[in-house]
């Protein structure tokens, strides 16, 4: 449990620390920003409270925002994204549900079923977060043409992660 | 009683993320709506630190590019000094001459942080209170203007970009000395709009728009862009496009620019 406790800790610090080192000073196009640290939320697991997800939530947005200086915009989008996340899973449960001890990975439930909950999720959070931030729907295919460029990315690198930085052994189907 | 506790049991977590939710749009929207000096946080100087060995190491990828520009800024430099001696050596006035009054003071600063993808893009500057680097001060490049300091701390300041869309400053045409508001719009990084300019005033692609040196932040005169198109909006008056002079994807160094006589004038301007 302790174990469990301080492998979330020690992803947050990693997430926001590649985030804020990292990505932000990758400028890929003016048009691209990939948000790697909504992954944190897309890993908790199935069983978290859903006042705790909020709360977590809460925190993680509020922690980008102070790094980027945006004021609520990151907290509002992750908000939004954590309270999305049990509809979202309930929507896509494999035939025979969540298996106990079982965490929202590739590894436990397969490639399609992550793309399925990554995709969706990351699409909310980052549609929200841009619209958000430009507070006008005056351009509003330009900020959508961000939405998708941005996501993309996002999910580039979460599909990458899952690959890369657990391998420790499945507990769920498989 | 018990019902309202069943209700609240029932749906707290949609009214937990009402509750949260309700916070961050109301601190968002408050961000959005009234530009204010920028909160200079612990994490401004975590992430100062970091961004400053980043760009230590990136700096060498543009060593070739500054390079070429300070040395063509250091012609420039001395053609202009040329010029001034060879004309009359009336019009050169050192530092010491009681004659002059010197308005302007100059402090070179490195940027060791810069973004151009966000709608509120901020730059850091390595200098500081320190320094003497205080908020809203005039920050330029060789190329033309690049935003006003915000938040200082010691040894760091940051700078709202002229790519914010909370960024306003008063710019005129060179050419006839009509002046209007300079922002950005969030959309492209090398274009930014000049608005509130009459419908009278003949205004035509290639016109050079520059600071008035009004806000007491920038000197007159600093290089902005030039006209792209300009279009009549709104009745009376025009919104030129600009294109921006400054390269913002490839800022190094920048001059911070302290007005020695602000005080005086701010504390005239306000008298009333």
């Amino acid at each position: 449990m302790i174990n469990q406790l301080f492998r979330y800790i020690l992803l947050f610090i990693v997430l926001v620390f590649v985030q804020v080192l990292i990505l932000d000073n990758l400028q890929i196009s003016s048009f691209a920003v990939p948000f790697l640290y909504v992954l944190f939320i897309l890993m908790l697991p199935f069983e978290t409270p859903g006042w705790f997800l909020l709360l977590v939530a809460f925190f993680t947005g509020f922690v980008m925002d102070l790094f980027e200086h945006t004021y609520g915009i990151h907290t509002a989008a992750t908000l939004l994204m954590a309270w999305l996340r049990p509809g979202v899973l309930k929507l896509i449960a494999p035939q025979d549900g969540y298996v106990p001890n079982s965490e929202p990975m590739i590894r436990d439930y397969g490639f399609a079923w992550y793309m399925k909950y990554s995709v969706i999720l990351v699409f909310l959070h980052h549609a929200f977060l841009f619209y958000f931030e430009v507070f006008t729907f005056h351009h509003f295919f330009t900020t959508l043409f961000r939405v998708f460029i941005s996501s993309f990315f996002t999910i580039f690198l979460i599909i990458l992660s899952q690959f890369s930085v657990y391998k420790s052994k499945g507990v769920g189907r498989g | 009683m018990r019902n309202l506790l069943r209700f609240l049991y029932k749906y707290y977590f949609f009214l937990l993320f009402l509750i949260l939710e309700v916070i961050a749009v109301a601190m968002g929207i408050q961000y959005n709506l009234y530009q204010r000096a920028r909160f200079v946080s612990v994490t401004e100087n975590i992430s100062a630190f970091f961004n400053e060995s980043i760009s230590s190491f990136s700096d060498y990828f543009h060593l070739v590019e500054t390079n070429r520009k300070l040395s063509l800024e250091n012609t420039r430099l001395k053609n202009q000094l040329q010029r001034i001696y060879r004309s009359d050596d009336l019009f050169f006035f050192g530092e010491k001459d009681t004659l002059h009054r010197q308005k302007y003071f100059f402090t070179s600063a490195r940027v060791i942080n810069n973004s151009v993808n966000r709608m509120h893009n901020y730059l850091t500057l390595d200098k500081g209170r320190a320094q003497g680097i205080r908020p809203e001060m005039g920050v330029v490049c060789p190329d033309g203007i690049v935003g006003i300091t915000a938040g200082v701390t010691k040894n760091f300041s940051s700078v709202i970009s002229l790519l914010n869309t909370n960024f306003h400053v008063s710019a005129k045409l060179k050419k006839n000395d009509y002046f209007g508001t300079l922002s950005w719009d969030g959309q492209d990084y090398r274009r930014a709009l000049l608005s509130d300019i009459p419908y009278h005033v003949p205004i035509e692609t290639g016109d050079t728009v520059v600071t008035s040196g009004f806000s007491a932040v920038f000197p007159e005169g600093i290089l902005i862009g030039i006209v792209e198109k300009a279009e009549v909006e709104n009745g009376n008056f025009y919104t030129a496009t600009i294109r921006l002079t400054t390269d913002f994807k490839h800022l190094v160094y920048v001059d911070v620019i302290s007005n020695l006589e602000k005080k005086e004038q701010k504390k005239l301007e306000n008298y009333d």
